[in-house]
């Protein structure tokens, strides 16, 4: 018995399809994908009309603190966060505690998200041991135990012999190198965007260059040892402009940005919010035109949401004493939606493609693309259903989001991982 | 009902005047007893302070308030009692008002989304001083006839200082230039002009000669002594011998200068003493305003001025909105209004390194010259 999607518009940006068809899934696979199957009455349907049919959104950043700090977040609900927002996969940072250094802490991630994950869950193994950044973690057991990709994520690696070094095996096992683009010696102590609103408020600043200085050396590192050097979120006018710059070049170099750095300046920060606390941080009008700028023409390739959870009681705090990051799985979709796409600045394949086929392909996922016995990964979404963020409401275990109280349009109302339903809004009728 | 003062850049020009005018009735032997009999004033102070903490227990004790300080060596703060909780549990005792100084920027901001009682800041980081901006107000304004077209020089560690951030709004909103002077490792890397139109010039430089010419006011800001270990500056003594405000240096600015310090000096640092103790400084009065100020604050954050000016709540009137209707003795001043400013010299030329420094931004409209 299959599941049968009658009548959605079907995009898929992998192959520039966009029409009205239907799409039968069975044996977690897609099955068929036809202007009109039957349902021959052994089939579950689904009437999709009025909605897309889109790839399963794929995460990959995201921050599922398990294990370790499980108060904030774990496997099971950060997967449903992601379900929620359309995402049928993410893939988790290795600042776990302990860290994703070892194959064991890659088993257990994987053991979790088979018995408790809403999604499925790709770990990212660190670079490091320890995430110390003072000796190499074991890279190719990391990659064969089925570690996507390697990253200290939060810090960048300081040592730049060390990470040269890492590269190479990195190239060797064909992992991407994600980087957490920030010199510590020029960011130290910094709380805010070095700007105007810093100087107003009284917060020490996060200077651009400190972001800009690594991905700078970085790149010279990836052209030097032939590494796929992934830039994670990146939020400066000058990173994109360097990256554009050695993509031009034909270095191995791809980018993400997140939904905050593209919608958001520092200005949110003026009232010491703390969710609108995150590293890097929200940056002035002009990185913020940039980071739309470089999504559009291609130098940034994802969209990924660096979700990072923290509870409430961690954030109302001092701004200088709370944790930097804010949560983004159950907003992105549709943020993107009501500020990027429904403005004309970024058509509605271009924001799917970024949130799905190009990530996709970044992690080498046989996922983000409806084509014939590609994982029955999809997300059906209402484009015109009104919502407000209510943070109360959030299937994570953490509140701390910039968007509260935003007022959106276009939302995931079904997430199918592997042919399974793993959410559904109770408006969207499901016919046995 | 309560007010929080929170910092100067809240405040419209008609309640920054109101304040400074309540401020020299108290300066000038106004009797405040009994007004605030029977109400509770904490202080909640995490960082030390003579003047401020002082000043304000003596201003609340003035007027017939009950004063209780929040030792914060003692208190359950010691035991990791958060800023959250400390803040409500203050509240929760009775206090009226809460004046609060700590180490980090926004601290008071965030007690104020959390209590219904006035919070008061009494200096939160690299942020604000409102209070010691307002004094610093007052006591130019009683030497001089008014304070807009006035030239003031702030001197030193401009990035990390709140009261030159307090000194900053305080005298543009009243229509004073501001030339900010430090080395180049000390002064803010944009000015908040580019975001927020000051009704007056502010220019930065980096030569003391040039940022002193003509000024009318120079004001000493603290050197943290720790700065050299943080590689801000060379060393103390290079410091000193480019930027101190001495009696030498003070004769670049006009003849009849005031000089103001905000307290504690570094003497040889920032400023030497025949500055300090010289005709020019004003650095005493400065400090024996800090009580009518800090009065005239009290007062109107507990709502029982009884010139009551500002119909409704800081936070109802926002920032920009000055309003109507006061009757007080200084002509309206709008604050997005360009008011007439001497002119600063933007283009004179301060020698080779001078204009090397010079990173001179007008901010709004330019006076016709």
């Amino acid at each position: 018995m299959g599941l049968l999607i009658r009548g959605g518009r079907v995009i898929d940006p992998a192959t520039g399809v966009d029409r009205e068809a239907d799409v039968l899934l069975a044996e977690g696979r897609i099955a068929a994908i036809d202007a009109s199957i039957s349902p021959g009455g052994h089939h579950r349907v689904i009437d999709a009309h009025n909605l897309l049919v889109a790839p399963g959104l794929v995460d990959m950043h995201v921050h599922l603190r398990d294990p370790g700090q499980t108060h904030k977040e774990d496997i099971a609900s950060g997967t449903v966060a992601a379900v929620q927002g359309g995402f049928t996969a993410v893939a988790c940072m290795p600042n776990t505690i302990p860290p994703i250094d070892h194959p064991t802490v890659v088993e257990y991630v994987q053991r979790r998200a088979a018995s408790t994950g809403a999604c499925r869950v790709l770990p990212i193994a660190t670079i490091t041991k320890g995430r110390l950044g003072e000796e190499l973690a074991p890279i190719p057991t990391l990659a064969a135990s089925g570690a996507v990709a390697l990253s200290d994520d939060g810090d960048a690696v300081k040592d730049a012999g060390l990470l040269r070094r890492a590269m190479r095996y990195a190239r060797q096992v064909g992992l991407p190198v994600i980087e957490h683009s920030e010199d510590a010696t020029l960011s130290h102590g910094g709380a805010m965007h070095e700007g105007t609103w810093s100087v107003v408020l009284g917060l020490r600043g996060i200077p651009a260059v400190s972001e800009e200085a690594i991905v700078a050396r970085d790149i010279v590192l990836a052209e030097d040892t032939g590494a796929r050097l992934h830039v994670a979120h990146v939020s400066t006018a000058g990173s994109v402009a360097l990256i554009r710059e050695a993509k031009r070049r034909g270095v191995g170099v791809t980018a993400e940005v997140t939904p905050h750095h593209l919608l958001l300046t520092d200005e949110a920060v003026g009232g010491y919010n703390t969710d609108t606390k995150m590293n890097p941080p929200l940056r002035g009008q002009a990185d913020r035109a940039a980071l739309v700028e470089g999504l559009l023409d291609g130098t940034i390739d994802a969209i990924a949401t660096d979700h990072a959870p923290h509870t409430p009681e961690e954030k109302r705090v001092e701004f200088d004493s709370a944790p930097f990051g804010v949560v983004g799985l159950e907003t992105a979709l549709s943020v993107l939606l009501t500020r990027l796409v429904r403005p004309g600045l970024l058509s509605l394949m271009e924001v799917l493609r970024r949130l799905s086929t190009t990530p996709a392909a970044i992690l080498g996922l046989a996922g983000g693309r409806l084509e014939l016995d590609a994982p029955g990964d999809l997300v059906l979404i209402d484009l015109d259903r009104r919502w407000t963020v209510d943070p109360a409401m959030f299937a994570s275990k953490s509140r701390n989001t910039p968007f509260a109280g935003w007022e959106l349009q276009g939302k995931a109302v079904m997430t199918i991982v592997g042919g399974e339903v793993k959410y559904s809004d109770v408006s969207v009728e499901v016919n046995a | 009902m309560s007010r929080h003062l929170l910092g100067l850049r809240d405040l419209s020009v008609t309640q920054i005047q109101h304040l400074l005018d309540l401020a020299q009735s108290y300066a000038d032997g106004e009797r405040p007893a009994g007004i605030l009999a029977g109400r509770t004033l904490m202080t909640l102070f995490y960082e030390p302070s003579t003047r401020t903490e002082i000043s304000f227990e003596l201003a609340a004790k003035r007027a017939g308030a009950e004063v209780v300080r929040c030792d914060v060596d003692r208190s359950s703060v010691k035991k990791g009692e958060s800023f959250v909780d400390t803040v409500q549990t203050l509240e929760a005792l009775g206090a009226d008002a809460i004046v609060i100084r700590h180490p980090m920027a926004g601290a008071p901001t965030l007690a104020s989304q959390l209590v219904r009682c006035a919070v008061i800041n009494a200096g939160d980081g690299m942020h604000e001083h409102p209070t010691q901006g307002l004094l610093d107000l007052l006591t130019v304004s009683q030497r001089r006839e008014r304070i807009a077209g006035l030239k003031v020089a702030l001197v030193g560690d401009v990035l990390h200082s709140r009261v030159a951030r307090s000194a900053l709004w305080g005298f543009t909103k009243l229509g004073a230039s501001l030339t900010l002077v430090g080395p180049p490792t000390l002064l803010p890397p944009l000015l908040p002009s580019s975001l927020f139109p000051l009704p007056s010039q502010v220019t930065m430089t980096s030569s003391l000669e040039e940022g002193l010419q003509d000024a009318d006011v120079v004001m000493a800001l603290r050197m943290q002594l720790e700065r050299q270990q943080h590689g801000y500056v060379p060393s103390l003594a290079e410091y000193a011998r480019y930027y101190a405000v001495t009696a030498r240096t003070l004769a670049y600015a006009r003849p009849d200068a005031l000089l103001l310090h905000p307290g504690p000096m570094n003497l040889g640092v920032e400023i030497t003493a025949d500055a300090a103790y010289g005709p020019r400084s004003v650095i005493q009065t400065q400090v024996a305003n800090g009580v009518a100020v800090r009065l005239a604050v009290l007062l109107w954050a507990l709502d029982t001025d009884e010139r009551r000016e500002p119909p409704h709540s800081l936070r109802e009137l926002g920032a920009e909105r000055g309003n109507a209707g006061t009757r007080e003795r200084v002509a309206e001043i709008p604050a997005n209004r360009p008011l007439p400013v001497i002119a600063s010299g933007a283009s004179r030329s301060g020698g080779p390194r001078g204009d090397l420094m010079n990173n001179e931004i007008a901010t709004g409209l330019r006076p016709s010259q």
